[in-house]
């Protein structure tokens, strides 16, 4: 495939993995809404149909409470399902089967079942679609017990974690940050290695700032790292990738050093995963923090139609506001 | 005013199907598979649930149990439907099916303890892959459709025999779109399954005609392209002979079917419920008169196949089961309170060792 010297996508990096399991894994089915002739509407599963066959890789009829439910029952006789989602803000109808089912089958069956099902759906603002299809609504996912929520940011990470995703034996929600979809290539060889989840990845270091962002926020995130850089402000730039259950201890041991954090997310801030994490770090290390946890994220308003979309989604200046109040906060004795 | 001419496009037949009447005569011949063997099975069962049923609901009315619902005056449906099941097949029940988990092979201190508040009870020792009972609405049949296409799926990769899901349900559930989606899959999919919705009148307090504005639920199942039709669900001859007719079509991959069973809730919805308060003392008196057990006792009376003696031996060897079972349910060591993360995921995400810690210790008294 499409390793060539200026490598894949993370599109088709998520091609390359479904393809690789497809291939090596006979349980594995793909299925759901135009992904079979048509490759799907982001062309995530593209010419997949024509080379696994239309008994693996299959168009359902729209119904995405189906999708999520079907899913379910595939599981639990064995087969791997993955199952997309158009969009993440058609995932809704599937809300029920996902959370009601999908992660509690090994829990209310003391293990006899299980769902090793992921759940694809492209999310996130930034390219310019219709209303209802630019929604992050991560954080609700992430309350769910016994559910995985896992966001790549790059084509490597979006590879490997896939793979990771399809051999865990538990549900996975697996969110494509669509807006990168295509922003950038690297090369991504097709040898079937998978990355850790539950593992946060640390993209750049620095002993000044914590930065921790996900999916596409990535992109600005390190943007503003790179801005930060050139004032001689060094940043660790921190992408838990696994959401949900999230590993706080590389944030902590970043903090250690850092003692600054500022958390950029593109969805609302209240309730957000800001929020979890911001709370986490004030359990665990709140003596270590020289300055509150910032938060740049949307506004808690309705993910507006594209005409105002960027006034929304947090851009490196937003960010470098936020790094700034973490790094110019200084403690009032109260004395 | 002008009334448009229009053409016939298509029709359809909704066909009943009933062997026993409401006295327990046979109205026609009985299919070959209801030997006086097999017949016997079903009134054993179909009083065992009954059984089971009036001892969990006392053990709910003295604290013991949980809320419980009821399947009493429709033991028919699922011991029937559950008999047409062979091992191999997968049975997605919803959760007014005590007589069909018996017949499944599930253990009395099973269905004691999933009402009981202790998720072991789940674990169905003896039908493996069957799906837990599903209390959310309609949602066990979109998991049935994804079983079905399991089971052809296998079938095709191993050319073993074809193997059938099979969902139930009340009519209740038949609102709902879950209902719908499934059906249309199992249409246009081909799959190999069976719905069997138990029309038991109602649903909660709404009753059917406020439910729906179709004549039969049976005929929803045209919309979706598969047969359906409707039987006396009260009449453990007809269930049975519907849904092993349906079972027999997809295997052969012919597809699904739906089966309504005609029956009456004569309990209250659950041990939580009072149906005093929205239905009347004459309409379940009447329900009363057409109920499975003592029509299926009437038919076997009249081919002196059964009698008071052996009524009176079987009530004996059931107190002996039921019994049995309680013992065994309540001598059962406690399940550890951990076990609520042992079985969340597959293994324990290190983010949850802290949680898992402060359970145990807890538990153990020694968090202070």
């Amino acid at each position: 495939m499409a390793a060539q010297d200026n490598g894949i996508t993370l599109v088709e990096a998520v091609t390359q993995a479904l393809a690789f399991e497809l291939k090596n894994d006979p349980q594995v089915v793909v299925f759901g809404q135009d992904i079979g002739a048509n490759g799907g509407v982001f062309r995530a599963t593209d010419g997949l149909q024509k080379t696994y066959g239309a008994d693996r890789v299959l168009d359902t009829p729209l119904a995405e409470t189906m999708i999520a439910g079907i899913a379910v029952g595939m599981a639990t006789q064995g087969l791997r399902p993955i199952a997309e989602f158009q969009f993440m803000g058609f995932i809704y109808p599937g809300l029920d089967h996902i959370l009601s089912h999908a992660a509690r089958m090994r829990n209310r069956t003391r293990g006899r079942l299980s769902c090793p099902i992921v759940y694809r759906a492209p999310y996130g603002g930034g390219i310019h679609a219709p209303e209802h299809h630019s929604e992050s609504t991560e954080a609700m996912f992430t309350h769910i017990p016994g559910l995985r929520v896992v966001v790549p940011s790059s084509p490597a990470r979006a590879y490997g974690l896939l793979l990771a995703a399809i051999r865990d034996p538990d549900p996975v929600l697996f969110l494509e940050p669509k807006r990168i979809y295509r922003a950038a290539k690297q090369p991504v060889p097709d040898d079937g290695e998978a990355l850790p989840l539950d593992r946060a990845f640390v993209l750049r270091e620095g002993a000044d700032l914590t930065l921790v962002a996900w999916g596409a926020s990535i992109k600005e995130t390190l943007a503003a790292a790179e801005q930060l850089s050139r004032e001689g402000i060094e940043a660790d730039v921190i992408d838990p990738a696994t959401l949900k259950p999230l590993d706080i201890h590389t944030i902590i041991d970043s903090l250690e050093k850092t003692r600054r954090c500022v958390i950029v997310h593109e969805a609302a801030r209240f309730g957000g995963l800001g929020a979890e994490i911001a709370a986490q770090i004030q359990e665990y290390a709140f003596d270590l923090l020289d300055a509150p946890v910032q938060r740049v994220t949307g506004y808690d308003a309705v993910m507006p139609y594209y005409q105002l979309e960027n006034a929304y989604l947090p851009g490196v200046e937003r960010i470098l506001a936020g790094a700034r109040a973490a790094l110019e906060y200084v403690r009032d004795s109260g004395e | 005013m002008h009334k448009p001419r229009l053409q016939l496009q298509a029709s359809f037949d909704i066909a009943y199907l009933q062997y026993l009447d409401k006295q327990g005569q046979a109205t026609q011949p009985l299919p070959d598979f209801a030997t006086p063997d097999w017949l016997s099975h079903c009134h054993r069962q179909m009083q065992l649930a009954r059984l089971v049923d009036d001892r969990a609901v006392k053990l709910q009315r003295t604290g013991r149990l949980g809320t419980y619902p009821s399947t009493l005056g429709q033991e028919a449906i699922g011991v029937a439907t559950a008999n047409a099941l062979m091992a191999e097949d997968v049975y997605c029940p919803y959760y007014r099916e005590t007589g069909a988990l018996l017949e499944r092979g599930v253990e009395i201190e099973e269905i004691l303890a999933i009402w009981g508040g202790d998720e072991r009870g789940q674990n169905f020792q003896h039908a493996p892959k069957d799906l837990p009972i599903c209390v959310p609405i309609a949602t066990q049949m979109l998991h049935a459709a994804g079983v079905a296409f399991a089971l052809k799926y296998r079938h095709q990769q191993n050319n073993q025999p074809l193997q059938v899901a099979v969902a139930s349900s009340g009519e209740g559930a038949t609102s709902k779109g879950d209902f719908y989606e499934a059906m249309n899959l199992a249409g246009v999919w081909k799959l190999p399954m069976v719905f069997v919705v138990n029309n038991n009148q109602w649903a909660i307090s709404v009753p059917r005609n406020a439910q729906t504005a179709t004549q039969t639920i049976a005929q929803k199942a045209i919309a979706a392209g598969i047969p359906a039709l409707q039987v006396d669900g009260n009449d453990v001859v007809a269930v049975a002979w519907a849904v092993r007719d349906a079972m027999e079509r997809a295997r052969r991959g012919e597809g699904a079917a739906l089966v309504e069973a005609m029956s009456y809730r004569l309990c209250d919805h659950t041990t939580a419920d009072d149906a005093s308060r929205y239905r009347s003392a004459s309409e379940l008196e009447q329900a009363w008169q057409w109920e499975p057990v003592k029509r299926l006792d009437n038919y076997l009376r009249a081919q002196g196949l059964w009698s008071d003696a052996k009524q009176q031996d079987l009530d004996r060897e059931l107190a002996q089961v039921m019994e049995v079972a309680l013992t065994n349910w309540e001598s059962r060591a406690p399940e550890p309170v951990t076990a609520m993360f042992d079985h969340l995921y597959a293994r324990l995400p290190e983010g949850l060792y802290e949680q898992y810690d402060q359970l145990r210790d807890e538990q153990q008294g020694v968090a202070e």
